[in-house]
Parts: structure tokens; C-alpha cells; sequence
């Protein structure tokens, strides 16, 4: 095994609590065993992983890394922050209901340390995960998020995790274990974030969600890194049965991002909504491989995923939907649209349905385009510059999933960000940024 | 208001439009008919400045300015206006915002006073009356969905609301029913005046029978080859164009 890793494995065996040891053990031995994926590795065959070839260092742990002015979406709720991988209280409030708990890996009493130890990792298939394994080998600490059966969280939850770049080449563990009770409903936002300068990060970020029966979990997973950043992790999901998962991903570029989304059902009537949009730049990489298993009858499944890839960015989606032999009556559905917006832009997607059951109903499809040239002349026509319908254009692409953002507060802060990224000022985005207030008023004279 | 000298235009490397001419005055209505392929869309595209329509020869003025050098936006700022025959769906951009661009776009090229978003909405609302469609529709993305009527009103409504000087209706009466049809007419009718001009490229006289041309054009074989008042169209209805294709 290459040793980019060999100090934060020294200092996390060092460091964590104690009864996560033999957590850390396990994931030591499954990273030890396993070679690093290459070119050669057919889920890794297109990612270039030139940013591991330097070796990390876990920050030390009495520091406090300046912030500045790191962008990241002010909700309602609670909300823990962490910067290099350790927890900023001044930054951070918890504001729960009774029947909600909130605890870092780190103050964990023992009753509290016993029930996580039991569940972390136990959807997660570690075997397939090299970087997952990676994670509990490194962990020191992490976000344990518990909700009792029929408990209804009003407010998000929101974990930010950020990187402040003050030091070279800084390895950060990031890890959440979210419980969700029987009927329970709950949001939680996880953020990631950086200082645009500086020196480089590579975040390793694995999140599990385990939804009891009939719970509801409103996810998002804003990848809002910029620059040599690096990260790779993924979210790992287990949904009983009649439970409802909606899992919305952004990743704005970096060096890296590979992002594994794994989904399994695993009780009858569990429905699961996987919705993302990625646009790297420049010459970022973006990786989403999904994978939801249907391993019971009754489940379902809907997923949207919508990438622009710009100059020489590459984008990669790999959608898989396993039907395994027993799960009859499974509805899954899978989209993925590219927007190609220079000639050197790439995109590799694949979806790979892999179906062992006869009575089943699947539709899956991806296109690669690039923007059509008479929607640009058809808005030119009515007098829109060509740059500005070009910003339409590109947001309109995403829109639909931006506008699919439940949380209000989350939705204003995605808009303008998403629609500007497009835009060289902001007299272009400015219609895009109107509508709402067109609409506002077209409901009010309305009932004039 | 249009003169247009002499025009040449290919498209794919096809010849279409080959020595084309046409004057147009202020205030006056013109419609175009001919046989199928004749390169009456063409026309309309050629003068929109349509990616892939390349003019060869030929001169077109609008307002006294050469509008072939011009940008495609600003053509339309100059007060040219071209209703698709199949307009455009763009899903993801609200029609909303696509109508709150274009005025504000024109608007502004024209040095005309921005305007607030309750008096366009008051507007556009009123547009919505008036070419029969519900105002749900301005949330909707642009054209996504629509039925082939529905497409027809909404470019009638943005004709409304940039308020152009020349008026290209491409075939907007195809696909349209009566009482469509009544509509289209009617919010055409309600905008002519001494000030603007229109062109209709249809192929049915009964569009005629609701707005009444000045002049009617024979479109064939990429020229103009018989003009007349709209008797010409009544004639054409029930002899058809071979008789005037064969004099040609």
C-alpha cells in the first residue's frame, strides 16, 4: 500500500477515542490488503489520481486554522462546523427538539459510544470502499446524529466541514452517522468548503444513513471545494422499509472529487430519490459512481443526475441500479444529461442496470450534448445578447433540480450561486434571479 | 420600413433564395404565398440572421439600416420580428423570465425606460387575456409542453410585448383551429398601425379572409414572381400556382 497516508494512520492510532480502536483496525487491515485503484481498476479507470502522490499530514489537533471568508450557506437549525477536521464550537449551535441527539464521536459517553460502535459502518461495504476503509483507519472523530421513532426535526441539521488552507498538503477525516427512527423525519445539509487559496487538502468524507421504517430523510451534500482540493468519500445509505430518502448532491469542481453514493433497500415499499448536479471547470474532475441495490420486492427508486463540463473539465457518472433476484415489483428510473460547453470538456457516463428479477419496471438514459444552437438564435431573435441567453441557457439546464431544493433557505443560497457560476456579471443573471419575484407578484395580481 | 435588393441566400449549400425583391412601406401588410419549398421560411430566417442561412448577394434594409451585418439581437432591437412556424422549446428558463429578458433587452437597446417587474407583470397578464392562454403559462418553461396553438398565442404575446416595427409571421396560421385562428388575427389586427409593418408567409387564403393585406406576393423558385392586392390570393386559392410557375 502507498504510504500517502502513513502519518494521519500513525496519529489517528495514536489519538482516537478508545473504543473506536477496533473500528480503526478494521479499516487498517481492509486498506493495508487492498492496492490503490489505478487506471487499470474498471470503477477507477478514469480518474487521475496524480493529487494523492504527495504525502498528507492530519492536522495538529491544538490548531485553529483562520477562516476568513469561506463561503458556506447560513440555515436555521442546528449547525456544528468543523475546520481541518476539528470542531469550531464558536461557530456552531444545536438547536434540537427532545427525542434528537447530536454528539460528536469524541464526547461520546460510554452508552452512547457502545450503540455508534454497533452501527458504524454497517452499510457500508468495505470490501468494495478501499476509500471507506481508509476513513475508519483515520478516524479521530465524527457527527452522530440520532432521532427517536415518530420524532419530526421542523429545522435542518447542517454540518459544514471546512478547509482553511493555511497548511501544505492537509489530510482531513470527515465522518456522520445519521439514525433515523421509525417515522422519524428529519434535514440534514452536509457542506463542504475551502479557502479558494492556499495550501491543498485531501478530504476523506464518508456519511451513513440508516432510516428505520417509514422514516423520511431530506439529504444534501453541497461539495462546494474549489481549487487543488482533493476529495473522495461518498455516502452509504440503508432505507427500511416503507422509508423515504431524498439525496440531493451538488459538486462544484476541484482537482478531485469522487463521490460514491451507494443506496440499499432493505425493506418492501422504501423509496429513494437521488437527484445531483456537478459542473467542473477549468481542469477539474468530478466523479459521481451511484449504485442503488434493490434487494426486497416493492421498492423504488427515481434519480436525475445533470452535469456542464467547461473547458478542459472532466465529469465522470457511472449509474448503477441492481436488481437483486428476489426484488419483483421494482420500479427504477435513472437519468443523466451532459451539457458540453467547449470541445475539449469531457464526460463519461455509463448507467448499468443489472437486473436478476423478471417483473420489474426500468427505464435508464444518458445523453451528451452540446448547447443547441437554434434555443441560442430563437432568444437572440427576441433580443436577449448572446451572452446572457447563453447564461440562461446553461442554468435552465439545472434548474428543474435546483427548483426540487425543498428547503427555502437553502434553495436562495444554491440559486444565485449556481446561476453566477455561469456568469461573467451579474447583469446576466439578473432575469434568472427576478423570476421569483415575478412570480411573487403574478400570485398577487392575481387576485386582483 | 423593408427593402430588400436582389437576394441570394443558400442553405447547406442549396441555392434557395435567388434574386429576391421586395419593398414594404410603413403601416402596410404583405402577404406571401407560393409552393411548398419556394423558400418563403427561408425568407423570414435569412432576415433573422438564422446560423447556417448565408446570404450571397444581395442587400435588405430595415428602417434605412443593413440589418444582414447586423447581430441577431440586433435586428430585433431595430424592431424586427419573426413568429416561428415551430417555435422553440426551452425547458429549465420560466416563460417569465424568457418574456422579462426580451423587453428588457429591447427596451433598453431602444433607450426606453426600464420597467418595473409589477407593471410588466400587469402587462403580461393582460397579453395572456388577450391571446386566450392562462396565466399559469408564464410560469411554465418556455413553449415546454405547449400544444402547436399554444405555441402560435405565446409568440403572438411576445409580438405584444416588444412592440416590434416589422412583423415576419412565419405559417402562423397552420395548425391553428377557428377559434385560434380568430385570436391570432384579432391581437394582429389590434396592433397594425401607421407605424408598423407585417409580412404574413401563409398557405391558406383564409388567414386573409381576418387580416386584410395591402399586397399579395407569389413566392416561387427563390423570387418573387407575381405580386397583386389580395384578389391575387382568392385567384391562387382556386387556380392553384402552376399556371404562374409555367408563365414564370
Amino acid at each position: 500500500m502507498t504510504d500517502f497516508m502513513q502519518q494521519p494512520l500513525t496519529v489517528a492510532a495514536e489519538t482516537a477515542p478508545a473504543w473506536l480502536a477496533q473500528v480503526l483496525e478494521r479499516g487498517r487491515q481492509q486498506w493495508r490488503d487492498s492496492a490503490l485503484p489505478n487506471r487499470k481498476t474498471e470503477a477507477w479507470k478514469y480518474n487521475n489520481l496524480q493529487a494523492l502522490q504527495q504525502p498528507f499530514v492530519a492536522v495538529d489537533r491544538h490548531a485553529a486554522p483562520q477562516l476568513g471568508n469561506i463561503r458556506y450557506p447560513q440555515l436555521p437549525g442546528s449547525t456544528l462546523v468543523f475546520a481541518d477536521g476539528l470542531y469550531r464550537e464558536e461557530l456552531s449551535k444545536i438547536d434540537l427538539p427532545a427525542g434528537a441527539r447530536l454528539l460528536r464521536f469524541s464526547e461520546a459517553d460510554e452508552a452512547s459510544a457502545a450503540h455508534i460502535a454497533e452501527r458504524l459502518g454497517s452499510a457500508i461495504n468495505r470490501s468494495q470502499h478501499r476509500f471507506a476503509a481508509l476513513n475508519e483507519a483515520t478516524l479521530t472523530d465524527g457527527v452522530f446524529l440520532q432521532v427517536d421513532a415518530n420524532t419530526v426535526l421542523e429545522q435542518p441539521v447542517h454540518l459544514v466541514w471546512l478547509t482553511s488552507g493555511q497548511m501544505e498538503a492537509v489530510s482531513v477525516n470527515q465522518r456522520l452517522l445519521v439514525q433515523l427512527g421509525a417515522n422519524s423525519q428529519a434535514s440534514v445539509v452536509e457542506t463542504f468548503s475551502n479557502a479558494n487559496t492556499g495550501g491543498t487538502a485531501f478530504t476523506n468524507g464518508i456519511s451513513e444513513l440508516l432510516l428505520g421504517e417509514g422514516a423520511r430523510l431530506d439529504h444534501y451534500r453541497l461539495q462546494l471545494e474549489q481549487g487543488e482540493s482533493a476529495h473522495i468519500g461518498g455516502v452509504h445509505a440503508a432505507i427500511d422499509a416503507n422509508s423515504t430518502l431524498n439525496s440531493f448532491h451538488l459538486a462544484l469542481g476541484s482537482r478531485l472529487k469522487r463521490i460514491d453514493l451507494v443506496v440499499e433497500h432493505r425493506g418492501q415499499g422504501a423509496h429513494c430519490e437521488l437527484n445531483g448536479i456537478y459542473l467542473p471547470r477549468g481542469e477539474e474532475q468530478v466523479d459521481y459512481h451511484t449504485c442503488i441495490e434493490h434487494a426486497v420486492p416493492h421498492c423504488t427508486s427515481s434519480e436525475t443526475f445533470r452535469g456542464i463540463v467547461s473547458d478542459e473539465a472532466c465529469a465522470i457518472f457511472n449509474g448503477r441500479i441492481h436488481i437483486h433476484p428476489n426484488a419483483q415489483k421494482t420500479r427504477a428510473e435513472l437519468s443523466n444529461k451532459n451539457l458540453l460547453t467547449s470541445n475539449r470538456a469531457e464526460v463519461n457516463t455509463k448507467p448499468e442496470l443489472e437486473i436478476y428479477a423478471d417483473d420489474v419496471q426500468c427505464a435508464h438514459g444518458a445523453t451528451v450534448a452540446q448547447m443547441d444552437p437554434l434555443t441560442l438564435h430563437y432568444l437572440r431573435t427576441r433580443g436577449v445578447p448572446k451572452d446572457e441567453a447563453e447564461v440562461m441557457i446553461s442554468y435552465g439546464f439545472i434548474n428543474e433540480l435546483v427548483d426540487g431544493v425543498r428547503n427555502k433557505a437553502l434553495r436562495d443560497y444554491l440559486k444565485p450561486l449556481l446561476a453566477r457560476r455561469f456568469a461573467r456579471n451579474d447583469k446576466l443573471t439578473r432575469h434568472i434571479l427576478e423570476e421569483e419575484s415575478l412570480e411573487q407578484e403574478s400570485l398577487e395580481g392575481g387576485h386582483e | 420600413m423593408l427593402k430588400i435588393d436582389n437576394l441570394h441566400a443558400r442553405v447547406d449549400d442549396k441555392d434557395i433564395l435567388k434574386g429576391l425583391n421586395l419593398a414594404i412601406k410603413p403601416g402596410e401588410v404583405h402577404a406571401i404565398m407560393g409552393p411548398n419549398g419556394s423558400g418563403k421560411s427561408t425568407l423570414g430566417h435569412v432576415l433573422a440572421g438564422r446560423p447556417g442561412y448565408a446570404v450571397t448577394a444581395g442587400s435588405a434594409t430595415l428602417l434605412g439600416q443593413d440589418i444582414l451585418d447586423m447581430e441577431t439581437e440586433e435586428r430585433a432591437h431595430l424592431g424586427l420580428f419573426l413568429a416561428y412556424q415551430y417555435p422553440v422549446e426551452i425547458p429549465g428558463v420560466s416563460n417569465m423570465e424568457f418574456l422579462k429578458a426580451s423587453v428588457d433587452a429591447v427596451r433598453e437597446a431602444r433607450g426606453q425606460e426600464a420597467i418595473s417587474s409589477v407593471d410588466f407583470m400587469k402587462q403580461a397578464r393582460e397579453c395572456c387575456k388577450t391571446v386566450d392562454l392562462d396565466q399559469s403559462f408564464l410560469k411554465r418553461g418556455v413553449n415546454e409542453g405547449f400544444s402547436g396553438g399554444e405555441k402560435k398565442r405565446n409568440e403572438l404575446m411576445q409580438m405584444m410585448l416588444l412592440e416590434p416595427k416589422l412583423c415576419i409571421m412565419d405559417e402562423t396560421d397552420s395548425g391553428l383551429d377557428i377559434d385560434a385562428l380568430q385570436v391570432v388575427a384579432n391581437g394582429v389586427n389590434a396592433m397594425r398601425n401607421a407605424e408598423r409593418s407585417f409580412i404574413l408567409v401563409t398557405h391558406y387564403q383564409r388567414l386573409l379572409n381576418y387580416i386584410e393585406p395591402d399586397y399579395v406576393h407569389v413566392l416561387a423558385g427563390g423570387r418573387i414572381i407575381k405580386s397583386g392586392d389580395k384578389s391575387l390570393a382568392l385567384e391562387l386559392e382556386e387556380k392553384g400556382y402552376a399556371w404562374l410557375e409555367d408563365a414564370a
